[in-house]
């Protein structure tokens, strides 16, 4: 079982919200990433048994959702907005400055496994743009250079919040 | 006369949401209390004749979609509502009626009284995710309590005890905030059971969901919540009949949830008189892109464009002219600076061949190209598409490579054609289970309408002519 007490736990007492326990599947895998980063496949086997599926059916949801990840990332995941006033405002100078910096492109990890950047739909936050989220941190009104600065806190040792 | 902004008037000015003694301080919580001294045709009654119309961009009634849930007397005469007939009989026409529907109307297609197949749901459309939309995050952020107000308003006319939000995951702050306010709503007896003394009970969950676009489509969202892949369903049936775990399910957008309070507490005619049209209430209405002040704000229902785009954001940025506007999203077709003088309401939008939608507007400068602005927004549909239906599937991404190409300065006469072919296929509302796809080809559409002369300087020059202009490339 690779699946933490705990996280085992907090899975079973949603099974509550809802009426059939796959219901739960989304928010399940949610909990098992936020440890470890990323599902794997004895993931996806535990998860699933648990919930009464098969492995396949959730694998199904797991490579459907974007924000779960059936490969592994690196320690902090940048979302860069390329949605359309993102777009407008200046999102591709972004880009650049992202890809001089860490010297990969969208969809890559560096290779010390900091950073990875996933290009990502719309933040909600189109009247701010242009704008990045990394893990659960929103930057936005953002100049290319900004992110110099930006990227500082997430190399010394964890974020300042 | 200061126009009354029910919605936002009371937000805090930091930025932090209203707490639920500051939300009842300024009328909190009485349109539930109005709501449950009335009976529950009264409430769906009540909401119709506000005028309110879904605010999640098909612009369909909410008094009238909360109608849609099957009715006591038509039950024993073993017959649907009529509305439910012409679902099944005329499809098409159904569609087509869907666009003007009051939130009243959905509502009262809800089941009623014994015929109600219990449980039954509310649930609030809070996946947000179209670009150019971000109005119901200001809302969840703003004061979360009259989201809860309206759904707790919404359960007891129809019947549920259960409700869900569901919210997109980028939305970390309406998370928090919504969660703060269950909290706070619970320990007030607003939520739980015998809700202020009756006997009426209700729970609303937080479903954050895991990602996708598709997941904004009121069907999708069900399957979403059920622990599927957020693929559309057919419809007919309506969600009102056959929803959540099959059972009847009024689904509902976070704006249009959060004027229901208001209209309980201050009566319909108030609501109504917000209002420069004959669609109910006030909007909120948002601009993005190269104006002076980007931003949203909370205006009577029909507020013209031309005052959005001028005063309230200020007018364009210095070096910068209006060439056009999505006026509600990216899924809408492109409007001129012709078309300024256009009321923001469902009808005087659809009048001139564009969609309200949200009413949040992405303006088109003219250092920006517009061959770009299409591609990236085809590009957003292309890779948000579930893939349930072909056309989308496969019709969206050969669209976007075709318009990556002309925009990269490799296209072909012909390839104007093309895309006008594609636009009319892909568009056909009934080759695809939901609306994504042929909302898609509406900017694409209209920018081969307004704009076929920048995609032939494309394909003469052999690339794009903005490149020089300092804009986005």
């Amino acid at each position: 079982m690779t699946i933490h007490a705990d996280e085992r736990y907090e899975i079973e007492a949603l099974l509550r919200t809802y009426p059939t326990p796959r219901a739960v599947a989304l928010d399940a895998l949610k909990i098992v990433q936020q440890a470890k980063k990323w599902i794997t496949d004895e993931d996806i086997r535990d998860v699933a048994a648990l919930l009464e599926m098969t492995p396949a059916e959730l694998d199904n949801l797991a490579t459907f959702y974007s924000q779960i990840f059936r490969r592994p990332v690196g320690e902090h995941v940048i979302r860069l907005c390329d949605s359309v006033s993102c777009w407008i405002m200046g999102e591709t100078g972004l880009e650049e400055r992202l890809s001089h910096l860490l010297g990969i492109g969208p969809g890559e990890t560096t290779p010390d496994r900091r950073f990875t950047w996933l290009p990502v739909s719309c933040l909600g936050v189109c009247e701010q743009a242009p704008a990045i989220m990394i893990d659960d941190d929103l930057y936005t009104h953002l100049n290319p250079e900004d992110l110099d600065v930006i990227l500082e806190k997430y190399v010394q040792g964890g974020v300042e919040k | 006369m200061k126009r009354e902004r029910p919605l936002t008037q009371h937000f805090r000015s930091d930025g932090q949401a209203l707490s639920l003694r500051e939300y009842e301080a300024v009328g909190g919580y009485q349109g539930l209390r109005a709501a449950l001294r009335m009976e529950r045709h009264q409430i769906i009654k009540t909401i119709r004749e506000s005028t309110l119309s879904g605010r999640g961009g098909a612009g369909f009634s909410t008094g009238r979609k909360w109608t849609f849930i099957p009715d006591e007397d038509l039950h024993e005469r073993h017959v649907f509502p009529h509305e439910m007939v012409m679902m099944i009989e005329e499809p098409d026409q159904w569609e087509h009626a869907l666009a003007g529907f009051t939130t009243g109307v959905k509502w009262s297609f809800m089941p009623k009284g014994e015929y109600i197949t219990t449980p039954t749901y509310v649930v609030a459309n809070a996946d947000e995710m179209e670009p150019g939309v971000f109005k119901d995050r200001v809302l969840m952020e703003g004061n979360p309590h009259q989201l809860l107000e309206g759904m707790i308003i919404s359960a007891h006319a129809i019947g549920a005890n259960t409700a869900y939000i569901f919210l997109r995951w980028a939305y970390k702050k309406s998370a928090r905030c919504i969660e703060k306010a269950i909290a706070e709503a619970r320990q007030a007896n607003y939520l739980g059971e015998h809700i202020l003394g009756t006997d009426f009970n209700i729970e609303i969950y937080l479903h954050i969901s895991a990602g996708r676009y598709i997941c904004g489509e009121a069907t999708a969202l069900l399957n979403s919540l059920e622990g599927r892949r957020a693929n559309p369903r057919a419809k007919p049936p309506h969600t009102a009949a056959v929803g959540l775990w099959g059972r009847p399910t009024n689904v509902n957008n976070v704006e249009t949830l959060s004027n229901v309070p208001h209209i309980l507490r201050n009566g319909s005619d108030w609501y109504k008189g917000l209002s420069y049209t004959d669609e109910g209430g006030t909007k909120i209405y948002g601009v993005s892109g190269r104006v002076k002040r980007p931003g949203w704000w909370e205006l009577p229902m029909g507020t013209i464009a031309r005052e959005i785009i001028e005063e309230h954001a200020g007018g364009m940025a210095d070096g910068y002219h209006l060439r056009g506007f999505l006026p509600g999203g990216a899924s809408t077709d492109f409007l001129l600076t012709e078309h300024l003088d256009v009321r923001m309401d469902v009808k005087s939008v659809d009048a001139i061949g564009s969609r309200m939608g949200c009413g949040t507007m992405i303006i088109l400068d003219d250092k920006t190209c517009p061959v770009g602005m299409v591609n990236n927004v085809m590009r957003f549909f292309a890779r948000e598409s579930c893939g349930w239906c072909t056309p989308c599937r496969e019709g969206l991404p050969w669209t976007a490579n075709v318009l990556n190409a002309v925009e990269a300065g490799q296209g072909r006469p012909e390839d104007i054609d093309r895309l006008r072919t594609h636009a009319r296929w892909i568009g056909r509302p009934d080759n695809t289970f939901c609306a994504l796809a042929p909302g898609a080809m509406e900017p694409l559409q209209s920018a081969l309408r307004y704009f076929e002369d920048d995609f032939r300087e494309h394909i003469h020059l052999g690339r794009c002519p903005w490149r020089r202009k300092g804009g986005p490339i």
